[in-house]
């Protein structure tokens, strides 16, 4: 600041202004008869010149941001809380202020395991265009690599078509620690709130653990590639070792739900495919899995990411800006390159509906039968139900088992009236007519026009047909997808082929290990619109090289409807449906089942979803959202009360607001 | 951005100029005032606005010029030897040095609200200007204990964040790190072992297990690594405490160790990298206990006097730093080790025969030439510098013959309480100066000099509750007879001359480190006048008017001699050069070691920022040479092939005048 002080005054605007003042003196009867500005500016040195008043506007700018910077460093830190509790009223207690109150102490060490997306990635060896950007972040944080040098981003996420490995010359690496997975991108929490709140009742890094692992590889590659598996082991021996001999509690969210369900099978088999552990392991390590928004049973929308590149958010997106998302921004064909760098990504297939018909449901039923949608607004028991009750006529059945059908009156016909052309041997025919798509790797282009014919004859795909569906149209992909991941029920469990770890990660192949002392619990949200069931139609567009995509058009005037821009919405938390999250703990591993045989405890916790009451509340204290949830006061409650030495009935048994009993009950399963 | 700027700015002087044509009905008056008064604020932000475009400007450019136009990178030793065919084989455990480690909050006082698991050291360290009280405190550590104060957890960063850069743009590990990635190393065979730097290292293992997590992590990866042994590249202080591991490892659960058992480190350990090991000390650590500074402090004080001690920011500066660095334990594992026996006692003079090099004066070849012989160079004094009174009060008592020299028996002085009390005003916090009588400090300081051994009884007269402390965790002295049972006490497991090595034939220890720049050897004191406003004020200071006159080493009360600005070369060098060279007592079964120099040179321009043959402290971690050598080690070669020793200064002959029995 002294030097600009000193420097202003021999600057030469200083003495242009007073020219300029010399001047104005002397012009006014000039100026008077000709008051334009343009003939100001002839005037040539003037009082103002355009560069002049443009440096004046910038140092307006810049003097009222460091002022306001200033104003902003130099408030104090809790004036934010304060403007929130003038308007909102006084805000509870954070749960660990709370708990710290009732006397509560860290006990049992924590372990993090994120899910997918949510975890950085950085560089640790590339190619020449990433040059500096060694253990920077590629995924998370600020994501400026993006638009800086997008082609060359895209390149070192994707990994390697035939392996599902890192490609010649390519390390990306999971970021290791808490750091990993705390903040997504800046200001956006994903474990931060919950390991503040730990940190109040005494926890710290030796007593909590972040269990990062690189998301975008199948569960058994991280092993292969970078040992994630064993440091697990090794880092969950030591932290019970180091705690005085107190089982660790594991909380896992997301995909990491089924890399955790992975994990307890991998530990306990013997050494050269699993880790050794021996069959008491998880007996004698883990005292709670408390898996927050777990898809065990796989989530529809990474049926329509692999089909199409697009979920609701971008087939909205598509539909408001029609031509936007497919035409080459920085000669880049977004979804495409977008969809080729997930089809690389294994993990993605972890999430494709497992089960099949019996858990999602046949062209003619599914477990959600009869649940009504409502608006995002209204409360969802009285108004709801009421409606139900007059006007059951009104809503038509939504048909949720019918996962992917082409147009929206297939989707409501009778399933008689459907006439299925099997896709399934049809010929590949011919070249696909679009060949600028070739440079740009998806297997479309292998169908041809017959192919794509045949697909859309099928007219309507149940969760057993979508698997035949992305086989018969990625071929390659799911090739080395089901090399890694299982979608289907075991009829037998003690069948040696479930040997293989690509079982380990489904529920339904797997038996829980045998610790009668562990718990389980799931805990997710519900009372958020979750995609469930989509209506496609094939675009026609001739630059586009995906063939298919989402009908957004496809609406139902009632405003109650399930039916929303192509996709039909059930309860859950946004990502995960109820189904997916709730069906394990409430039915198939309650009490002792064939996939329980020790009969371990489960519980299912709910928390409904209530929108932040204002803007300050940033992502509320009370969310349901699959991500957002991890800031929701009552389930780190629920959390720190477990880690703190509580069990199931401590925190008070189930907690349900959904139909999940219910729809569990419709599920013929041999239990 | 440019067309919303033109449109802002057309409105703009349309708005501006409208209002001119107006006015100019009205009278001249009011209107050239107006004129006056608003051209020194639009100048005003005129100016501004023409700096920042200027600076966006050059920002632009800065960033849309091609990186290697600027810095014409030299090849890296990690490209170049990736190339060679050197790749990663066994994995990398990173151990950082006192200072270097960041430490974050974890629960704090309120008025550090917001900062949880936020740096306060490391980083930007912007909490110090904000809020330096709360910043003392919260790094401060309980005088008693040496642990955490109730209600306050500051724990070190984990993984390779921690150290990888000091300060931001100032690396410590950050290059050799991205050397070592070159050659394929990664998270899963490449650790930093963070540790609270803070804390005596015992103490590392009580609270946060940091011992345990170490010796689980090193088994870790060479299981997973293919059963490949694991190479350790301790850096400063660093080096001591993984002295202090191999003797915890294996060492029986029940008598405080982690149990490893006997053939641990033969099993896991392939090689030792120290770099720039302070094994037997720093006399740095002696001034900074006694008066909280070192030559740059005292250097600034002697220009600016008044300016440290006075109240800047209701703050005195220097004592709040003592305070706090005294209540870190891990400071007295640096004081000098090996008492008279290896840093001199009072008459010993030219042991190190040393010749010091002003640092910004090239080493011409033939000075380096007549140094290696052993030839006294023409700078030498007739009388000379006697190193082994590390603290001399008055440059007379660092020079005259040691039968002038008052002794002093600390036992008859009395710590006397008579006088205390009425130091009230900054009686707040914790020194123990403030119990020390006057006169007792005038005795203590009246023409007396003090070596290794007697400094230390020094240090225990002027802070006996600190030292009592310190003492139940460090020792240092030199073993007589090193299977006495006493030595299996922790507090011994950190000094090499208390210590033997683990039994590990195959395992070797290698001395990196920088050679030929002025390092703080000894240091000449006065005593301070004594203020009348707070009597608890530090009573010593390094006397910075003191300069050798014909004596370049001897520089603002401190007399220097070769070494890394931080440890002389005596200290890095002699256990591998001598103390642990073939079969001794302290190396019993005679593993392997090297001592590998490198000779500092300042870097050639600003571009070159810190150099990439520097052998400084810190910087010598982005040495190219060193890079190598690690590199070579991390890939297998062994000791032999990346050349043996390599040595520049004369730490051999050194070595062979210091008589300990081996």
């Amino acid at each position: 600041m002294p030097l600009i002080h000193r420097k202003k005054p021999q600057t030469p605007p200083s003495e242009e202004v007073v020219n300029a003042d010399e001047d104005s003196q002397k012009k006014p009867p000039h100026e008077s008869s000709s008051s334009s500005k343009t003939h100001k500016k002839s005037n040539g040195g003037g009082k103002w010149s355009c560069v002049d008043s443009c440096c004046w506007f910038i140092g307006c700018v810049c003097v009222t941001w460091w002022f306001l910077l200033f104003l902003y460093n130099a408030m104090p830190a809790s004036f934010p809380q304060y403007v929130t509790e003038r308007i909102t009223g006084p805000l509870p207690d954070p749960p660990g202020v709370k708990l710290k109150k009732e006397g509560l102490k860290a006990q049992h060490p924590v372990v993090f395991i994120p899910g997918i997306v949510t975890g950085g990635l950085e560089l640790w060896e590339g190619k020449q265009c990433a040059d500096g950007l060694f253990r920077k972040r590629l995924w998370g944080g600020t994501f400026g690599e993006v638009y800086k040098r997008p082609l060359c981003w895209v390149e070192h996420m994707s990994l390697d078509n035939e392996t599902g490995l890192d490609p010649e010359g390519i390390r990306v690496r999971a970021v290791s620690g808490l750091v990993a997975a705390d903040y997504f991108a800046p200001g956006y929490f994903v474990w931060a709130v919950l390991i503040a709140n730990l940190a109040h009742i005494g926890y710290e890094e030796k007593n909590m653990y972040m269990a990062a692992y690189d998301w975008r590889l199948s569960f058994q590659n991280t092993e292969v590639r970078d040992q994630t598996l064993s440091r697990m082991k090794s880092n969950i021996e030591l932290m019970v070792s180091t705690n005085g001999g107190k089982k660790a509690v594991i909380v896992p969210h997301s995909m990491g739900v089924l890399y955790f369900l992975h994990f307890m099978k991998w530990v306990e088999e013997p050494a050269p495919m699993g880790g050794g552990g021996g069959p008491n392991w998880c007996a004698k390590y883990i005292k709670a899995v408390m898996n927050i928004g777990g898809p065990f049973l796989g989530v529809p929308k990474a049926v329509s990411g692999l089909f199409s590149a697009e979920a609701k958010d971008v087939a909205v997106a598509r539909a408001i800006a029609p031509g936007f998302l497919d035409t080459d921004i920085f000669r880049l064909q977004t979804l495409q390159h977008i969809m080729r760098m997930t089809r690389t990504w294994d993990s993605t297939m972890s999430m494709l509906p497992k089960g099949g018909d019996t858990i999602w449901g046949g062209l003619d039923w599914s477990p959600e039968k009869g649940h009504t949608c409502c608006g995002k607004k209204q409360k969802r028991n009285e108004t709801c139900g009421e409606a139900g009750e007059n006007g059951v006529s009104k809503i038509k059945p939504v048909n949720y088992g019918r996962m992917i059908s082409f147009g929206k009156d297939i989707a409501e016909a009778a399933s008689s009236e459907i006439n299925n052309i099997d896709f399934r041997g049809a010929v590949k025919g011919q070249s696909f007519p679009n060949h600028t798509c070739r440079d740009v790797w998806t297997e479309y282009h292998d169908m041809g026009i017959a192919g794509i014919k045949a697909i859309a004859e099928y007219k309507v795909y149940t969760a057993d047909a979508v698997i035949d569906l992305l086989h018969y149209v990625a071929p390659k992909m799911m090739a080395r997808g089901s090399a890694h991941f299982s979608y289907g029920i075991a009829d037998d469990l003690d069948d040696p082929k479930y040997k293989d770890p690509k079982y380990w990660s489904n529920p339904l192949e797997t038996k829980l290990p045998n610790a009668p002392e562990m718990e389980i619990f799931s805990l997710y949200g519900v009372g958020i619109p979750t995609e469930r069931a989509y209506v496609y139609k094939l675009n026609q567009s001739p630059d586009s090289c995906i063939p298919f995509q989402i009908f957004t058009s496809a609406h139902e005037e009632d405003e109650d409807s399930c039916l929303k821009a192509g996709v039909y919405n059930v309860d859950g938390d946004e990502t995960v449906p109820v189904l997916s999250s709730g069906y394990m703990c409430a039915k198939a591993w309650r009490g002792k089942t064939r996939f329980n045989p020790s009969g371990i405890k489960t519980y299912v916790r709910e928390y409904n979803h209530s929108p932040p009451a204002n803007l300050l509340e940033g992502r509320g204290t009370q969310s349901g959202a699959h991500v957002d949830i991890m800031g929701n006061f009552a389930l780190i409650e629920d959390i720190m009360r477990v880690a703190a030495g509580g069990n199931g009935s401590d925190i008070g048994h189930d907690q349900v607001y959904s139909g999940i009993y219910e729809w569990s009950d419709r599920i013929d399963l041999k239990l | 951005m440019p067309p919303l700027l033109r449109f802002r700015k057309l409105s703009f002087s349309e708005d501006t100029v409208n209002p001119t044509a107006k006015q100019q009905t009205t009278t001249e008056k009011p209107k050239r005032r107006r004129a006056g008064r608003c051209s020194c604020v639009d100048s005003c932000c005129w100016a501004i606005g023409y700096l920042c475009t200027a600076w966006w400007l050059l920002l632009f450019l800065y960033h849309s010029v091609p990186v290697p136009a600027m810095l014409q990178a030299r090849e890296s030793p990690g490209t170049r030897l990736s190339r060679d065919g050197v790749k990663a084989l066994h994995p990398m455990i990173l151990v950082p040095g006192i200072v270097t480690g960041g430490l974050e909050l974890w629960e704090g006082r309120p008025c550090a609200e917001g900062l949880f698991r936020k740096r306060l050291w490391g980083a930007s360290f912007t909490e110090i200007l904000r809020r330096p009280l709360c910043w003392l405190e919260h790094l401060s550590l309980d005088s008693e204990t040496g642990l955490d104060p109730p209600g306050i957890r500051v724990r070190a960063v984990p993984g390779l964040v921690a150290a990888d850069y000091f300060v931001p743009c100032y690396f410590a590990w950050a290059v050799l790190i991205e050397n070592l990635a070159k050659i394929g190393y990664e998270g899963k065979n490449l650790h930093m072992a963070s540790y609270d730097w803070r804390l005596s290292f015992h103490n590392t293992e009580v609270r946060d297990q940091s011992l345990s997590r170490l010796k689980s992590k090193i088994e870790l990866m060479y299981a997973t690594n293919g059963y490949k042994k694991v190479v350790v590249v301790p850096h400063s202080m660093g080096a001591i405490y993984f002295l202090h591991f191999l003797k915890w490892v294996e060492t029986p659960l029940p008598d405080g160790g982690g149990g490893g058992g006997p053939g641990w480190c033969a099993k896991h350990v392939k090689a030792i990298v120290n770099i720039g090991p302070a094994f037997l000390g720093v006399p740095k650590a002696v001034s900074n206990l006694l008066s909280a500074e070192g030559k740059d402090i005292a250097y600034a004080r002697s220009l600016a006097p008044g300016l440290l001690d006075s109240e800047l920011l209701k703050l005195q500066t220097l004592e709040h730093l003592m305070r706090m660095s005294h209540s870190w334990d891990s400071i007295f594992s640096l004081l000098p080790k090996g008492g008279e026996a290896i840093w001199g006692n009072l008459d010993s003079h030219t042991k190190e025969g040393h010749s010091c090099i002003d640092s910004k004066r090239k080493l011409s070849q033939s000075n380096l030439h007549r140094q290696n012989d052993g030839i006294r160079p023409e700078s030498w004094v007739k009388e000379p510098a006697k190193y082994g009174r590390i603290i001399a009060f008055g440059k007379r008592a660092s020079e005259v013959p040691s039968s002038q020299l008052n002794t002093l028996n600390t036992k008859e002085l009395s710590r006397g309480d008579d006088s205390l009390n009425d130091s009230t005003s900054c009686g707040e916090f914790w020194s123990e100066y403030s119990e020390i009588s006057r006169e007792s400090i005038v005795k203590v300081a009246e023409n007396t000099a003090y070596t290794a051994t007697t400094v230390l009884d020094l240090l225990r007269f002027i802070a006996p509750k600190m030292m009592k402390r310190a003492e139940a965790h460090f020792s240092h002295g030199i073993a007589e007879d090193l299977d006495d049972p006493k030595y299996g006490h922790y507090k011994y497991w950190s000094n090499p001359l208390e210590t033997k090595l683990p039994d590990a034939l195959e395992m070797e220890m290698y001395c990196l480190y920088g050679v030929g720049i002025p390092t703080e050897r000894s240091y000449i004191y006065k005593l301070t006048t004594p203020s009348s406003k707070c009597k608890s004020s530090i009573p010593f200071r390094i006397d910075g008017s003191v300069d050798g006159d014909d004596d370049i080493y001897l520089k603002g009360g401190t007399r220097f001699v070769d070494g890394d600005e931080s440890v002389p070369v005596i200290s890095a060098g002699f256990m591998c050069a001598k103390g642990w060279r073939g079969k001794t007592r302290f190396n019993p079964s005679g593993m392997e070691t090297f001592v590998r120099e490198y000779k500092h040179k300042p870097p050639g321009s600003l571009l070159e920022s810190r150099g990439t043959e520097s052998g400084s402290h810190v910087d010598i971690m982005g040495n190219v040479g060193l890079i190598e050598d690690v590199l070579r080690i991390a890939s297998g070669a062994s000791g032999q092939e990346i050349g043996g020793d390599r040595v520049y200064s004369n730490v051999m002959k050194m070595s062979e005048r210091v008589s300990i029995k081996l």
